[in-house]
């Protein structure tokens, strides 16, 4: 068993209000020399960036996984992070599908696709900031049957955080951890959030420009950077598990 | 329903101006209400003056799109730094009040009346 650091919230040059430094290559090297071993690519609504970065880490030792940042009809983030790049455009079908509106790149940014050396693919049209039409719950349910894990994304945060939007935590809402921002500690917010003490908490960096990347990570305690190890260590099961000192 | 002039509604009801002063000319031609910015991007209409409690940057970017004349956080909230940068660069004002919403509200339709 070893102790790794996981930034599980990066956006790329997709997202409209991320910087357009945010290239696959860019992430990758930046998040290698901030010492990151494990991060995922969470744009907000779309995966469509989220196998280039993949592509860009093959020659590293950093594992990428693909993930999207979902936007529920109360306007609360939710992380999905998957397994596959098969399940995260699974999941974004479904996004799509309950995703209204066109971008104005003028007044939201530029929503580029991209390939992992950073050839431009495309501008993807939707309105990626918007809200889905689907419910946290709904939200929740559909990352689960993608086999993806559901991160309440800054929870800290008074804007699309959970408790920002709804004021508590549905109890019965099975997300696999609430995440804190860089504006607070991990240990303050256990102690901030005690009443949540159940649920395993994760630092990330919720990156928008290159220099953010890593500065918020988690320490994860398992047997490699990978899904199911992750996923272990959210649970907490077979010695795997989140190391809030670290 | 009454157009008027942002000036005039600021002065008459005693809201704090948040923003430089001096984008306060535009004309009001209507009040929208809501705390979800895609509602308000879906329902709101141009010259709106916009009724929140919501403070964080992403307010402006729906009212530069909707080109509404306004943002009225309530409840004592205030917008946050950056809120407050991108509103001066997108000459879009906010305004600030201690009264819950309905209150506020209240007294919006008091002055400009039914639509």
């Amino acid at each position: 068993m070893r102790v790794i650091h996981a930034d599980l919230h990066i956006h790329t040059c997709l997202s409209p209000c991320a910087e357009l430094e945010m290239s696959p290559r860019g992430i990758v090297s930046e998040a290698v020399s901030k010492g990151a071993d494990l991060i995922a690519v969470c744009d907000h609504n779309s995966a469509e960036n989220a196998a280039a970065v993949m592509d860009a880490s093959r020659q590293t030792n950093i594992t990428v996984l693909p993930g999207m940042e979902v936007t529920s009809k109360e306007e609360v983030h939710v992380l999905g992070i998957f397994s596959t790049p098969d399940d995260a455009t699974d999941m974004q079908t479904l996004i799509y599908e309950h995703l209204e509106g066109q971008n104005d790149a003028e007044v939201f940014g530029m929503q580029v696709v991209v390939e992992a050396d950073g050839t431009v693919l495309g501008y993807n049209e939707r309105l990626l900031i918007g809200a889905t039409d689907l419910s946290l719950e709904r939200v929740v349910q559909a990352i689960h049957a993608h086999n993806g894990l559901a991160v309440a994304a800054h929870i800290d945060r008074e804007g699309f955080g959970i408790l920002g939007q709804l004021g508590f935590i549905p109890p019965d809402l099975s997300l696999d951890a609430l995440e804190i921002s860089t504006r607070m500690g991990l240990s303050d917010a256990r102690s901030t959030y005690s009443g949540y003490s159940d649920y395993t908490f994760l630092q990330s960096s919720d990156a928008h420009v290159l220099d953010a990347v890593g500065r918020g990570r988690t320490a994860l305690v398992v047997e490699a950077a990978s899904f199911e190890e992750l996923k272990l260590a959210l649970k907490g099961e077979q010695g795997r598990g989140i190391c809030y000192e670290g | 329903m009454r157009i008027m002039e942002l000036k005039t509604i600021v002065e008459t009801l005693n809201l704090n101006v948040e923003t430089t002063r001096g984008y306060l000319s535009r004309e009001v031609s209507g009040i929208y209400v809501s705390d979800l910015l895609s509602d308000v991007l879906a329902h709101a209409k141009e010259d709106d003056l916009w009724v929140t409690l919501q403070g964080h940057p992403n307010i402006i970017a729906v009212a530069s799109m909707k080109d509404l004349s306004g943002i009225v956080l309530v409840n004592g909230r205030t917008p946050e730094d950056e809120t407050l940068r991108k509103a001066n660069e997108e000459e879009i004002p906010i305004m600030t009040t201690e009264m819950q919403t309905f209150n506020r509200a209240g007294k919006l339709y008091g002055l400009l009346g039914e639509e």
